[in-house]
């Protein structure tokens, strides 16, 4: 019994990584994508990684400029992921099924987050980019868009998983839905929204590098610039010092969710 | 659950009009409010600092809504046929198979360093070290770092957008690992089953489901920066036809078309990795 079982487990594995390396090759051919060559370069891509690690005097001269960039992406990062966060939180308690005022809003509600979350954050940039132009703005909705489809989602998970029973309880008590959702649901979802939204902070400063590349803003701006220009030592600083806040954000978000969850 | 947190504590508090207290401020909700009114006041001060270059903001939500209308109602080709769109579509599927399967093999072993309970601690906290960097850099930096060495291509962005997977994926399986019951793993250490028995034969075998899906999670993410990639670094595929067609030839119906297209993918592979997590995760938090 058992071995027959193993058997066909075996059987079983080796098809699938035959398929996985059929999908693989044929992937390999229609991107052009040269296994050999990529990693013949792994090795000079690390030395020069390396040897460019050490940030110059000279670079350290940009300091303050690309401090100014930098505070203008953590704010736009956070700006758009709390409003953001705001407006999900309703169409969230449309959408749950705890909380759903009827069938056809929280059907809507999960539609309207689907398309916002799935239409990539690079096509809002560019729709933005055609009227509001070089502008913070611009970034600003490209993020809020892409974060409030996410955060609709992860919300409605949130209040699905924690507060059903609860208001059922209520309902069952005699509370009103404005009662139900201010006293139970929010209270109980808080905690968990809240991380949430941190994790949406650190990750749009990553967000906000590439929509900055494509729009002209911000600290994705500042890299391109000096990264055309081959200036490779402010490039280092540049990418160091979006690591330093990231990971600053990190563990601050850590300690937060440490205590409140 | 606050009550069942709170319970050392030994009675009630209660008021000066000797009504019971029904909140309490321990440290939990010390923090809790403190980074509320942090990013409140972060989110005001950021609003009001941005350089708006005296931008006009009702010109420019208008003309965006007229350009939204035009891009969803008119959808339209003009610089490529429909099969040339699929064709991209599938380069940036193409990118988004090889960098996930790549990124999923080296993360499965550097994982079994990485989980506490296979490894030993100094070699799980280098791995995790290292990792938060990796992740700590956004992908497009990645990618164009590496095009500084291998040229503008697939070679970078696959490299690049493997590196950025390794480093979500090794967390995930990590702890993935770490969940499963430290007794099981006693047990075959006293039977003694050598390390490689052990990660093959137990490890493995009981966290296949859940490796799947989080690899899949990964592949979705995955395709949107393809997309991305494609237009912030060249790296071809739909990406750039979608910043050709919005940049270079302001052609808001192409614009539509692509967008259409992306959209119809991204949330087929939506429904497909959400059906897997139901079927095989459970409880376990995305972050």
């Amino acid at each position: 019994m058992i071995t027959g079982e193993y058997r066909s487990n075996k059987k079983q594995l080796t098809i699938f990584l035959l398929l996985l390396i059929v999908v693989m090759l044929a992937s390999a051919s229609f991107t052009e994508f040269n296994f050999i060559y990529s990693i013949q370069t792994l090795p000079k891509a690390f030395t020069w990684i390396i040897s460019n690690l050490f940030i110059t005097e000279q670079a350290l001269e940009k300091l303050p400029s690309v401090m100014d960039k930098l505070i203008e992406t953590v704010f736009l990062s956070i700006t758009s992921t709390t409003t953001a966060g705001v407006s999900a939180l309703f169409l969230a308690l449309l959408g749950s099924e705890a909380t759903k005022v009827n069938d056809f809003f929280a059907k809507l509600s999960r539609v309207i987050a689907s398309v916002y979350r799935n239409i990539p954050i690079v096509a809002w940039a560019l729709i933005l980019l055609l009227s509001f132009g070089q502008n913070a703005l611009t970034g600003y909705f490209a993020l809020f868009l892409a974060t409030f489809g996410f955060l609709v989602r992860a919300f409605i998970e949130t209040i699905d998983e924690t507060s059903s029973g609860s208001v059922e309880a209520l309902q069952a008590s005699g509370a009103t839905y404005f009662q139900i959702v201010m006293k139970a649901v929010i209270p109980e979802c808080l905690p968990q929204m809240m991380s949430w939204i941190l994790y949406m902070i650190e990750t749009n400063i990553r967000s906000s590098t590439l929509v900055g590349i494509l729009t002209g803003t911000g600290i994705g701006f500042m890299f391109d610039l000096y990264y055309k220009n081959m200036n490779y030592e402010v490039v280092t600083l540049i990418t160091l010092s979006i690591v330093i806040v990231v990971i600053g954000i990190e563990l601050i978000s850590n300690y937060v969710r440490r205590v409140i969850l | 659950m606050t009550i069942a947190k709170d319970h050392h504590v030994p009675r009630f508090k209660q008021t000066n009009a000797g009504k019971i207290k029904i909140k309490t401020w321990g440290k939990r909700q010390v923090v809790m409010f403190t980074t509320f009114l942090a990013l409140f006041l972060l989110t005001v001060y950021g609003f009001l600092t941005f350089d708006y270059k005296g931008i006009s903001f009702v010109q420019a939500v208008t003309d965006t809504i007229y350009n939204v209308k035009v891009m969803f109602f008119q959808p339209a080709m003009s610089h490529f046929t429909f099969g040339e769109a699929l064709g991209q579509v599938g380069v940036t599927i193409g990118l988004g198979i090889l960098s996930t399967i790549i990124g999923a093999i080296i993360s499965l072993f550097l994982a079994l360093f990485a989980a506490k309970n296979l490894s030993s601690k100094t070699v799980s906290s280098a791995i995790i070290i290292v990792i938060t960097f990796i992740r700590a850099v956004p992908t497009v930096l990645w990618v164009l770092i590496f095009a500084i060495a291998a040229g503008l291509g697939s070679e970078a962005v696959i490299i690049g957008m493997t590196f950025h997977s390794i480093a979500f994926l090794v967390k995930a399986y990590s702890e993935a690992f770490e969940e499963i019951d430290e007794g099981v793993l006693e047990a075959l250490r006293a039977g003694g089953a050598n390390w490689w028995h052990i990660v093959t034969h137990a490890v493995i075998p009981s966290t296949t489901s859940s490796l799947l899906s989080w690899t899949f999670l990964r592949f979705e993410t995955n395709f949107t920066v393809a997309v991305a990639m494609g237009a912030a670094a060249g790296a071809g595929g739909i990406g750039f036809e979608l910043l050709m067609a919005s940049n270079f030839y302001f052609d808001l119906r192409e614009v539509g078309f692509i967008t259409y297209l992306i959209l119809i993918v991204a949330i087929a592979f939506e429904l497909l990795s959400t059906q897997l997590k139901k079927r095989f995760l459970s409880g376990t938090s995305m972050s």
